[in-house]
Parts: structure tokens; C-alpha cells; sequence
């Protein structure tokens, strides 16, 4: 305990140099918990999705589509309980650098399967009367300040023309993890249209998403749906939802391992700041280290020492670093929200932080607790620092 | 008079560990800052390589890309019949119809599925398309089920090696050469005959059109021409300028993103060149009070403790730089998000970017050297000489 006071005291003795210390790792831990954050919000529509709902697409690729008339058959495979579809619509608003998730859904049975995107009865009507007719997410109706009944000209990339749509409502999210930057329109709006104009694109959907009786039963029949279509021209893959998100995530896999590179990065250069840190009042104590083993102090007595203060310093830039990821976060969540529309950080990530900090405290005193050990007394009294 | 940069030199190299700590740290830091720029550069520098000044690429109107275009085909024979169409050596216009999808196909490293753009070409593609070339295997045979595939594609792909097959549209596709275009993104993808592909697919139109022009200052003309026609409804741009928008989403992305982190995990770097200098300047007290009383000036120790700490920097921004430009050797491959598929690029340095790097070193010592170089200038003559 005697050793810990002494310890706490010679962090003291430079005040300055401690305290620029102390900042130094807060900033670097921060900044570990900001980018641990950013990998966190790309797996978020993985980790809001639920286990129970399988997602059938085209097994060639996303990009071709699934005829209409595969919702009857899925329905059919026991097991399955609702069935929805939804078709990918791309179109944007004024500015097509401007992305926001946009896709056609079954407006009779899309929101039963998904009860986490709450939609108020007032909204569900309005959505289930009006052809062209679209429910927003609250973050994209802020973005573009849209309000339930506002006329809203989309303009299609992938279905050409404009699109003059009514804002139906807004939706929210049950949980922190729900997407709440979408726009959803009507299937059967689009289906029509292209009917009257392009009659061959006519009929078909994206994806199908299928309510299932039991998560266990998912491998069962994501085969059974996938045998149903075999040697079709349409041919289809079905996941469970997460497996879904991962391998649009996946795609991403090299940015989020160069973000992961960076925050190990950052580990290092907290370590490289208090090493020298240490490395320094080491220097300068040779001498006191050499009066203190001359009055009976033993080897391990110096080792707790030098460790004590290395803990000391690593472990309140730790914590201030971790307090302040909060505050930072939902800056830059605030700043990047078009791009992560969930910016969560998380409990786990700060107690990896915590770790590093840690074992970067114990790491920094190795090299000045070699140097106080095995210096012999008559060296360290002579020496000068 | 000056203090000479040889004294801060010695100094800097008296004490070694920490000079290399502090050097490293701001080594670390520029990096990561310079690893950024490059990788941004590279995205940008693949697609631009993608896309010929005299080319000009023919898309559905506002459609962004090839995959949302289609172009019917009584239009496609108003583009093929302009003027300003080169002509082969077979007396033909050099118009590639071509057919633009998404395959996925599983990596070889980790099995995850990726999109590879698959392109359906056509007699002339070859012609408009002039980097590419086959270096293995032969052309595929017009009318068979055969693919040539793209150097990184076949690098980074199950089954799209030299005698592999790839399965879609019910058929199996055997890959019958492997074709470089210099490092451009027609390396990430995969052709074989559009006429075989539109069948198998069951589309009856081709997506997008490319053009060789024979003069490409008619460009302007062709343009307005056709995109004015009212049988058609097209929009017509540079085919350098169609690939250079793609890196847009990417590009931008990893720039805020990674000049946000370099910028705090500066602060680490700064704190720690201020600690340096600092304890340099608590250490040689007794050496400032000396140079005083020699003569010189406040501002000479102001500016010889801040030279010293940019000294410092600098060698942190030449090792950070030195190490950045290892990565040049390293192809990576992600989804580009304007095109939705895979793309394989390396990380490019270009003297801007040591430029900047070096600046943002520069920066950082200047900022963690100005404070300690004031406390030194402002030492009492007396008590510095009374130090210990």
C-alpha cells in the first residue's frame, strides 16, 4: 500500500508531463472506441434481424428477380407461415449522390412481418388506400423534411420516369438497432406502371421474405423452398435474414478489416507515448532507484513501484477516454447519420479499450523495470540522469 | 545569429529511445494518413485507367450505371449508323453492344459471395476495348457456352481459373482464357459472347452501347445529337468520365472517414512530440542558459527548439511515407458501392500525397513543438545556468 502512495506521488513529480500523458492515451482510446463504434454500425441491420424470417432472391445474384407467382408455392412449403416480397426500387430524390434506401413491398403484408418497424394504424390506412402511396423512416423524413401528406417526386434509375409519391407517415424503429432511413412504396403502384409501359418487367419482385413457425426449422425449409425452384429459370437462394445482411456486410470485408488494422494501430501508438513517458522518469530516477535498494528495498519492491505509476497513468487515460467516446460518437453519429443510420457504441468495445489501456500499462514498464533492477548500486548512485 | 541545425541533429540523436518513440509514433500516424490517401487514389486511379478518352459510352437515360440501362434494337441501329464512329479494319463501325449483370461468385480466401460484373461483348468489344488483351488461354467461340475472365477475377474467385467452370442461367460456363487490362477494372470482371448470354438470360436488349470515335473532338456533337433525338432516350458521356463518377461514393467515403481518424490519432502523435520536447528542453537548461549568455537571442532558442521538433516530425512523416509506399505492392478488392460489384485495386502513391503527408508531419511538430520552444525561450538566464 506504502508502494502505491509512492507510486502515485512520483506521477506527481511532473505534472505537466503526466497530465500531457494522461490526455494523450484518453484521445487514443477514444479513438479506438470511435472506430470499434464505426465497425459496430455496419453489422447493426445483421444484428436487428430477426431469426425466424428466411429471405429468398435469385440465386444467380440479387440483381435478377423472382416471379410473382413463387409467393403461392412458399406458402405452401410447411413451416412457413406469412410470406412477403419486396422489390429493390433505387430511385432518388433531387440528387442522386444523395443514397437513401428506397424498395417496393406488398402492401398488404409487409409490416406483419416485421414488427419492429412500427407504423400507426392512421398510416397503415392512408398506405393501403393510395396507389402511390410510401411510408418514411423518421431519420430520412428529417433529412428531407418531408411530412405526412407532402407530394414527393422521386426520379427512377433502374425504372425510369418520375415517380410522384404521397407520404403516407412515418414510421419508427422498436429498437435502437431499426433501420429508420428507408422508404417503402407500393409494389402493385410500380407493377401497373410498368405494365402499361415496359409489360416484360412486369410481374416480378425482388425478394421474398417468409415468416417461419420456429428458428430450428430454418435449414428445413430454406432446402425445401430452394428445391421447389431447381432447374428453373429462376432459381432461388434462401437465408435466414442475419445470413442475408452478413453478405451484403461481407462485400465490405476490406474496409472494415482496414478500419480494424487501424484500431490495433492506435493500441500502438498509446503504448509508444507512455513508454517513453516512462522510459523517461526512469532515466531521471536511476539514482533514487540505487538510494532505495542501498536502504533495503527489494528488486520486486521497485517493480511494483514503476509498475504502480505505469497502471496509474495508463488506467485514468483509459478512463477519461472512455468517457469521453460518448460524447464523441454521437458527434460523428450526428455528422456520418446518412451513412450509418445506427450508431450505437457499445458496452464490449469499452471494455476491449479498457483492456488495451491495461496492458499497455503493464507493457510501458517493462523496459524501465529492467533498467531500475538490474542497474547495481554504485552505477546508479553515479549516475547523473 | 543562428543556432545551427547540427546542434538539434546531435541532440536529437543523444537520446535515442526516446527520439525513436517519438519518431515512430509520428510515423504510425502519417501512415495511416497516407495509407488513406492511397487507397482512395487507387479506386479513383483503376476506374479512370477503365475508360478511353476517345470512347464515348451510351447509357438509357438517367440510369447511373450499365446495370439500370437498357437499350432497345431499333436504337441500337440509329447510334450504330452516326458518323462519328471509327471504323474497323473491316470496314465496320467499332460499336460494342454489350450486356451488363451481376453474378455472385465465392472467393477463393474466405467462400464469402461477391458480385462480379459479367459482361456479354461482342465481335468489336475487343476493338473499342484496346488495353485488353488474353495472356492465357485463347477467345472464347462465339455461340458456346465459354467465358475469358478478367486477371483479378480469376486471382480471387472459385471456378474462374483457366479451365474452371461457372454456373448461371441453368448452364455450366467453362472459362477458356484469362485477359489483363491494364490494371483497370475490366480486370474484375467476366465476358463471354452477348448473343449467348441474352438468350440464356432471356433478355432480348443489350445494356449499354460504346462507341470509338474516330475524331474525339466530334464528341460534343455526337452528344447533343443524340441525346436530343426523340426515337431515342440516352444519355451519352466520355467513357473516362462514365468510370471516373463510379469512384465517387467510395472515394469520398474513405477520405472523410480516414482523414477524421488521423486527425484525432494525430493528437496521440503531438502529445507525445510535446512530452519529447518538454523533457529535451527540462534536460538542457543549463545548455540554454550558456547559448544566452553567448549571445544569442530569445527568438534564436524559440526557433532552434521548433526546428528541432520538426526535425523530429519530419523523420516521423519519411518513415510513416516509406512504410505507406510498401502498401503499393498490395492489390486489394472490395464492392464498389456506385457499381454494386466487386473491384480490384492496388494502393497508389502520387507526389501529392507524400506532399500532404509530409505537410500533416510537419504540422503535428510544429504544433507539439511550439509550447516547449516558448517555455525555453522564456528561461531566466540565471536560473536555466543554476539548473542541474
Amino acid at each position: 500500500m506504502k508502494i502505491l502512495k509512492l507510486a502515485i506521488k512520483n506521477a506527481g513529480r511532473h505534472k505537466l508531463r503526466t497530465g500531457l500523458t494522461i490526455v494523450g492515451l484518453a484521445v487514443a482510446v477514444m479513438a479506438f472506441g470511435l472506430i470499434r463504434t464505426v465497425i459496430d454500425a455496419w453489422y447493426a441491420g445483421a444484428e436487428a434481424s430477426a431469426p425466424d424470417r428466411l429471405v429468398s432472391r435469385n440465386a444467380v445474384n440479387i440483381i435478377f428477380p423472382l416471379p410473382l407467382s413463387y409467393k403461392e408455392q412458399i406458402l405452401k412449403v410447411p413451416g412457413v407461415e406469412k410470406v412477403s416480397y419486396a422489390h429493390w426500387f433505387g430511385a432518388y430524390y433531387t440528387d442522386p449522390k444523395q443514397f437513401f434506401a428506397n424498395f417496393a413491398v406488398d402492401h398488404h403484408t409487409y409490416f406483419d412481418l416485421f414488427p419492429e418497424v412500427i407504423v400507426d394504424s392512421q398510416t397503415l390506412a392512408n398506405f393501403r388506400s393510395q396507389r402511390n402511396a410510401a411510408v418514411v423512416g423518421q431519420i430520412l423524413a428529417d433529412r428531407f423534411g418531408w411530412k405526412p401528406g407532402d407530394q414527393v417526386r422521386l426520379i427512377g434509375t433502374i425504372y425510369p420516369g418520375d415517380w410522384d409519391l404521397v407520404i403516407a407517415g412515418i414510421y419508427h424503429g422498436r429498437d435502437k438497432t431499426t433501420d429508420e432511413s428507408a422508404l417503402m412504396l407500393r409494389w402493385d403502384y410500380l407493377d401497373e406502371t410498368l405494365r402499361a409501359t415496359v409489360p416484360v418487367r412486369a410481374g416480378y419482385v425482388g425478394w421474398y421474405i417468409s415468416k417461419i413457425s420456429s428458428p430450428a426449422e430454418a435449414v428445413r425449409i430454406s432446402a425445401a423452398i430452394d428445391s421447389m425452384f431447381k432447374n428453373s429459370l429462376a432459381e432461388t437462394l434462401t437465408q435466414t435474414e442475419k445470413q442475408f445482411q452478413l453478405s451484403f456486410i461481407a462485400m465490405s470485408g476490406t474496409i472494415i478489416t482496414a478500419l480494424r488494422i487501424i484500431s490495433y494501430l492506435i493500441i500502438g501508438i498509446l503504448l509508444l507515448v507512455l513508454t517513453n513517458t516512462m522510459g523517461m522518469s526512469a532515466r531521471e530516477r536511476i539514482s533514487e532507484y540505487a538510494v532505495m535498494k542501498t536502504l533495503g528495498f527489494k528488486p520486486f519492491h521497485l517493480v511494483q513501484l514503476i509498475a504502480d505509476e505505469s497502471l496509474f497513468i495508463s488506467l485514468s487515460g483509459g478512463i477519461l477516454g472512455i468517457l469521453l467516446t460518448f460524447p464523441m460518437a454521437s458527434g460523428f453519429g450526428e455528422a456520418m447519420k446518412y451513412y450509418f443510420p445506427v450508431f450505437e457504441t457499445k458496452p464490449q468495445d469499452l471494455l476491449v479499450a479498457g483492456i488495451f489501456a491495461l496492458c499497455v500499462g503493464i507493457l510501458a514498464s517493462m523496459f524501465p523495470i529492467l533498467k531500475a533492477t538490474r542497474v547495481s548500486i554504485v552505477d546508479g548512485l553515479r549516475s547523473i540522469g | 545569429m543562428k543556432i545551427p541545425i547540427y546542434y538539434n541533429y546531435r541532440n536529437l540523436l543523444a537520446r535515442k529511445l526516446t527520439t525513436g518513440l517519438t519518431v515512430l509514433g509520428i510515423g504510425l500516424v502519417v501512415f495511416v494518413f497516407s495509407g488513406v490517401l492511397m487507397l482512395a487514389y487507387g479506386i479513383k486511379k483503376t476506374l479512370v485507367a477503365t475508360g478511353s478518352e476517345d470512347n464515348a459510352t451510351v447509357i438509357r437515360k438517367a440510369s447511373l450505371t450499365e446495370m439500370m440501362s437498357y437499350i432497345t434494337r431499333d436504337q441500337v441501329s440509329i447510334i450504330e449508323s452516326q458518323p462519328e464512329i471509327a471504323r474497323g479494319p473491316d470496314g465496320k463501325p467499332l460499336v460494342a453492344g454489350e450486356l451488363y449483370v451481376l453474378i455472385s461468385l465465392n472467393k477463393i480466401k474466405n467462400g464469402d459471395a461477391a458480385n462480379v460484373v459479367l459482361r456479354g461483348v461482342g465481335p468489336a468489344s475487343m476493338l473499342v476495348h484496346s488495353g485488353v488483351k488474353l495472356i492465357e488461354g485463347r477467345m472464347f467461340t462465339e455461340g458456346l457456352p465459354e467465358l475469358i475472365v478478367g486477371k483479378s477475377t480469376a486471382q480471387g474467385f472459385q471456378g474462374a481459373q483457366l479451365g474452371g467452370s461457372i454456373r448461371f442461367a441453368k448452364q455450366n460456363w467453362r472459362v477458356v482464357g484469362i485477359f489483363e487490362a491494364g490494371k483497370s477494372a475490366f480486370e474484375s470482371e467476366v465476358w463471354g459472347d452477348v448473343n449467348q448470354m441474352l438468350a440464356a438470360f432471356n433478355r432480348p436488349v443489350v445494356s449499354s452501347m460504346t462507341l470509338k470515335l474516330a475524331d474525339p473532338s466530334k464528341f460534343t456533337a455526337l452528344k447533343e445529337r443524340l441525346e436530343k433525338d426523340p426515337r431515342l432516350s440516352v444519355d451519352v458521356k466520355r467513357e473516362k468520365e462514365y468510370y471516373a463518377d463510379q469512384s465517387y461514393a467510395m472515394t469520398s467515403f474513405i477520405k472523410i472517414l480516414g482523414v477524421v481518424i488521423s486527425v484525432i490519432f494525430s493528437f496521440g502523435a503531438v502529445i507525445g512530440a510535446m512530452i519529447t520536447m518538454y523533457a529535451n528542453i527540462a534536460n538542457r537548461a543549463k545548455e540554454i542558459g550558456t547559448l544566452r549568455v553567448l549571445g544569442f537571442k530569445r527568438r534564436n532558442i524559440l526557433s532552434s527548439f521548433l526546428v528541432e521538433s520538426i526535425l523530429l516530425s519530419l523523420a516521423g512523416g519519411v518513415v510513416g511515407v516509406v512504410f505507406a509506399s510498401f502498401l503499393s505492392m498490395k492489390t486489394i478488392s472490395t464492392t464498389n458501392w456506385d457499381t454494386f460489384s466487386e473491384l480490384a485495386f492496388g494502393f497508389a502513391v502520387t507526389p501529392e500525397i507524400v506532399a500532404y503527408s509530409l505537410i500533416f508531419a510537419v504540422v503535428m511538430g510544429v504544433v507539439g513543438g511550439f509550447l516547449p520552444a516558448v517555455r525555453a525561450a522564456r528561461m531566466n538566464i540565471l536560473t536555466a545556468l543554476r539548473a542541474e
